[in-house]
């Protein structure tokens, strides 16, 4: 990599020590505070620091940090990659990667979906992985339709090589003002905020993962990679089937991997290549991870939003393992927790169900009318102390997530 | 048309205005009748479908502007609202379901938009974004306790001679003038948004007694009542 001019390397440099020492006194793992200071330092330490790197960019509603590791895992084949791998994905958080690794030839960050705009526009990101759009957090992000409006005003006109997810009618909305566009289907399971066309309002015609606007002309674009979920294997542009045997779970991570495949290609990696790398990736970020107290055999999911709630009901283990839902409402979960209606608990009827976290009681009476019998624990320490000694699921969102984590000592 | 002894309820536009956990108030209304003995029917009406009139129970939800905007022109078109109304059936409407209902309300860029005008309101748009808890004293008349909830808006609503202010709000702005969400007839506005009735059973059991006639069997309220004291006992000052 070329030299980063004086004042850029002095804030890449004391954005590491704060880093360093966030690390040290247990307030974080550091992969905020150390790219804040060095943005103060020299605003323009982004642009400067992806200069003369291959960089992808990683943005969606769910998947993102999964998507983020399977990719870098793929082009590790190929040399140094710097990454977000801790899912800080904001400015701050890609200042600080990349200075991290600063003479690393590939670059692959997990971009947040507001700040994707802002982050093509400054890095100039050669790829940009776009896998799905749906509700989130609604107190405090943009509204979805809006933001597909900005992905398609950032990538007008650019000469950024896109691979995106043909099966969810926002992402194809938000990608399709982009020059190259590789079209993916890699499925859509939630689909309650995609009923009407984002181009027109009208009707959206559905049979399987295909779609067309009844009203106008825009439908799905023809897929080149194709995601066949019911024997888990991914279909080249050249008709190869590849079966997948991932370590990771579940048909999202499948999906994830179809998208990290498409990527790996743009880069000549052969699917056979990248394979290899993605099946060795077995968890992410403490998720999937599975950890052991007490002879209980514990493994956690991470979900925040309807469509992730969906995604880690695929993933439980069958009945009568137990599971334990945690619930915070803290900032980063949106304050709201009107999300939890839009869930379909009835999956959980006949398996012992553990509820904790701040906002256990919205989630007792959700429970409750949706007739799953459950048990409240005020503290997720009495929960594991409830079931019975072997598997138990635990789904949390964010904050409670990171609380978990914290409980074991960020081991996992 | 429903079974005679059928509580019909009909969920508006759930693929347009459904985007805050709307179907909350489907489920906890479908799970109180239940409760109580009585069988009920769901109707979600898309908005390619025509809304059917002999609904009892009509909800609508809250969503984004544009869908917002959609949502008026398709129920402006559709007349089955309307005579459902006139015969007799209830209504929730809420947030952008609400402003809906009036005669104008506030588009993307705070143009006026023409409503249904089945409320006497008129809405635009408001200088910030009203986002919070949001607790509210119930007109004394409707005999319902106070209204707990959550609120995310930019509306601002003027309420005409022809409705009256549901509540008056202690926390949270509401309407924008301390009053909060609306009534006239068997019509419920709020900007109480997502599942309003999990949190206000006894708004529920307003609609169903509007139906089914004043005598509603008591029913388990644990899980409502201990969110309710939990969440008024976090945000009342």
């Amino acid at each position: 990599m070329t030299q980063l001019p004086l004042r850029a390397q002095l804030a890449a440099t004391l954005g590491r020590t704060a880093a360093t020492l966030s690390r040290m006194t247990g307030r974080g793992d550091g992969s905020v505070i150390g790219g804040r200071v060095g943005l103060v330092l020299e605003p323009d330490l982004l642009r400067k620091l992806a200069k003369d790197r291959k960089l992808v960019l990683v943005s969606a509603t769910n998947g993102k940090t999964t998507t983020t590791r399977l990719i870098v895992s793929a082009l590790q084949e190929l040399g140094d990659v710097a990454s977000n791998a801790f899912g800080a994905n904001m400015p701050a958080g890609h200042v600080s990667a990349l200075a991290q690794d600063k003479h690393a030839p590939y670059a692959v960050l997990e971009v947040d979906e507001k700040y994707l705009p802002e982050v093509i526009d400054t890095t100039g990101a050669g790829v940009v992985v776009l896998m799905n759009l749906s509700r989130d957090q609604m107190d405090r992000a943009a509204e979805i339709w809006l933001l597909a409006q900005k992905w398609r005003r950032a990538l007008a006109g650019k000469n950024t090589h896109v691979i995106a997810n043909a099966d969810d009618p926002l992402v194809a909305w938000g990608a399709s003002t982009a020059q190259h566009v590789t079209w993916v289907s890699g499925g859509q399971r939630w689909r309650e905020d995609s009923w009407c066309c984002p181009e027109c309002g009208g009707p959206l015609d559905r049979k399987d993962n295909d779609w067309a606007c009844r009203e106008c002309a825009f439908r799905r674009p023809q897929p080149t990679w194709w995601l066949d979920e019911q024997n888990d294997l991914v279909i080249d542009p050249y008709g190869q089937r590849w079966p997948l045997h991932l370590q990771l779970p579940g048909r999202a991570n499948a999906s994830n991997a179809a998208m990290a495949l498409a990527t790996a290609a743009l880069f000549g990696l052969a699917p056979s290549t990248a394979l290899d790398r993605l099946r060795q990736v077995k968890s992410v970020a403490g998720r999937y991870t599975t950890v052991e107290r007490d002879g209980r055999v514990i493994r956690l999911l991470l979900a925040k939003n309807p469509a992730g709630w969906l995604e880690a009901f695929d993933v439980l283990d069958p009945p009568p393992v137990p599971v334990i839902l945690s619930v915070n409402a803290q900032g980063p979960d949106g304050r709201d927790t009107s999300w939890l209606w839009d869930v379909d608990y009835r999956v959980l009827r006949g398996r012992p169900v553990y509820v904790t976290g701040e906002r256990r009681l919205d989630l007792a009476l959700r429970l409750d009318v949706a007739q799953v019998p459950f048990q409240l624990a005020e503290h997720i320490g009495d929960a594991f102390a409830a079931v019975p000694p072997g598997k138990v699921d635990v789904i949390a969102n964010y904050t409670a997530f990171q609380q978990i984590r914290a409980e074991f000592g960020r081991a996992v | 048309m429903p079974s005679d002894n059928a509580l019909s309820i009909v969920w508006i536009y759930p693929d347009l205005l459904s985007t805050y956990g709307d179907q909350g108030n489907v489920l906890v209304l479908e799970e109180r009748a239940r409760r109580r003995g009585i069988p009920v029917q769901t109707v979600h009406v898309r908005s390619s479908d025509p809304v059917p009139e002999y609904g009892h129970i009509y909800l609508i939800g809250g969503g984004e502007d544009r869908p917002q905007i959609l949502g008026a022109q398709r129920l402006k078109r559709d007349p089955g609202l309307r005579r459902a109304l006139d015969r007799g059936a209830a209504m929730l409407a809420v947030c952008a379901g609400y402003q809906i209902m009036g005669s104008v309300f506030g588009g993307e860029e705070g143009q006026p938009v023409e409503g249904v005008g089945i409320l006497d309101i008129s809405s635009g748009r408001g200088q910030g974004r009203a986002v919070g808890e949001l607790v509210a004293e119930t007109a004394p008349e409707l005999g319902v306790p106070t209204l707990t909830g959550f609120e995310n808006h930019m509306g601002v609503t003027h309420l005409g001679p022809g409705v009256r202010p549901l509540s008056r709000t202690v926390v949270g702005t509401g309407n924008g003038d301390g009053t909060e969400g609306c009534y006239a007839g068997k019509v419920i506005g709020t900007y109480l948004h997502g599942p309003a009735l999990a949190r206000n059973p006894g708004l529920a059991d307003l609609l169903l007694r509007w139906i089914v006639g004043p005598e509603l069997p008591p029913i388990d309220d644990t899980w409502h009542e201990r969110l309710r004291a939990e969440r008024l006992a976090a945000v009342r000052p």
